[in-house]
């Protein structure tokens, strides 16, 4: 039971890395990777969304969808329920604790529409998860995200001052870097 | 119903994201109302600490937006007006380590001062009354200006502009307004007798 979820765990960080290894949610791991400090901020708030997310659309698609044999809905009926919750908890959090908020605040509108949450969510489905499972594979992938976010920001943070040929300069020799990052994740394939 | 559903599968796909739309919709439009946010709550309670001076030397063109920009991590010891009293309240206010005033934005004055214009000298040039950030000064081009003493912050940022140098820092007089009770300096002050020792220094004197 332990061994089954540490193992979802580890495939969902290391062998299965959304970002890496799936090539879901490119566009926050090239956009918000110039500082570590908004990595930082970005890797807590998708943390906190994807988990949020996968629990959620778990539960809509096994008590709403299934038993009405609308399993087809699910994409559309994902982004709705993904889009309502974060956007409900954003209005919590910004209420009842600012420290929090000044943490999160803007990532989490950032993150909603992010691919990498609505294929957690959808891969939970195919896979068949059951709600713990869902929960830690979401769990899971938001630690991947954050794991190759701020060590693709910090390597970013010393490429900037690198002495790097002309036309490699800025979003090119990042894209380098991240393909050089995918091929070094690979090597985790066949570990779990 | 649960037949028609099932006759016509498309019109429970319609009725479930129409009444998930529906709830949603009504779960948000609460939400909006129950847990409005009004403002950030912190920057006002830093703005209230600090003194209200607006007189930049923080380097930022006023109160609030100092006040903002400490709410967003700046360091809370660059308001020379607020001293080290508005620091330490500051420091109390976010959890922090009074830290002393930066030297670099300017040193704590020793009493509160406001702007005179010796009215005699005054030339009419109105560049006080742009560089006053309270519009504390009164004047027109040509004519004599002077200080609306209740308005004025005693910031400085008048003294400069000046071209013939008629503006003094004075400290203010003291009027009914102004007055404070006089508290006992706890340094100097002399601890009187008690009430219970009155009867052993009357038994001294005896003996004596």
């Amino acid at each position: 039971m332990l061994a089954d979820y540490s193992i979802l765990l580890i495939s969902a960080i290391l062998v299965n890395n959304f970002v890496l290894v799936q090539f879901l949610g490119l566009c926050p791991f090239m956009g918000v990777s110039n500082k570590l400090e908004t990595a930082m901020g970005m890797s807590m708030a998708t943390t906190f969304v994807l988990t949020l997310a996968s629990a959620c659309s778990n539960l809509t698609y096994h008590f709403l969808l299934q038993p009405l044999g609308l399993g087809y809905l699910r994409t559309i009926a994902f982004i709705l329920v993904i889009a309502v919750v974060v956007q409900f908890t954003e209005m919590v959090v910004r209420k009842s604790s600012p420290l929090l908020y000044r943490v999160l605040g803007v990532y989490l509108p950032l993150i909603t529409t992010n691919c990498a949450v609505l294929g957690v969510a959808l891969l939970n489905i195919n896979k068949d998860h059951n709600f713990l499972q869902s929960l830690f594979y979401g769990f899971g992938a938001a630690v991947g995200f954050s794991l190759v976010l701020v060590l693709f920001a910090a390597m970013r943070e010393r490429l900037t001052v690198a002495d790097v040929p002309t036309p490699f300069k800025g979003a090119a020799i990042g894209m380098v870097t991240a393909g050089l990052m995918s091929l070094a994740f690979m090597g985790f394939a066949g570990l779990v | 119903m649960l037949e028609l559903i099932a006759q016509y599968p498309l019109l429970a796909a319609l009725l479930v994201l129409v009444g998930m739309g529906a709830v949603f919709g009504a779960l948000l439009g609460f939400a909006a109302v129950r847990f409005k946010a009004e403002g950030n709550p912190i920057v006002d309670q830093i703005n209230d600490i600090l003194p209200q001076t607006q007189c930049g030397q923080c380097g930022y063109p006023g109160c609030r937006p100092y006040a903002e920009a400490i709410a967003n991590g700046e360091a809370i010891n660059k308001c020379p007006p607020g001293g080290e009293a508005g620091i330490q309240a500051l420091a109390d206010l976010l959890d922090m380590e009074p830290i002393p005033l930066d030297e670099e934005h300017g040193e704590e004055k020793a009493a509160a001062t406001v702007a005179f214009i010796r009215e005699a000298e005054c030339i009419g040039c109105t560049k006080c009354i742009q560089a006053c950030p309270v519009d504390a000064i009164l004047g027109a081009a040509k004519q004599m200006h002077t200080v609306i003493i209740s308005e004025c912050t005693g910031c400085d940022l008048c003294v400069e502009p000046c071209p013939v140098d008629c503006i003094d820092m004075i400290q203010e007089e003291e009027s009914l307004q102004s007055w404070h009770w006089q508290l006992p300096d706890p340094v100097t002050r002399q601890v009187g007798i008690i009430a219970t020792d009155a009867v052993a220094v009357s038994a001294q004197d005896e003996a004596a």
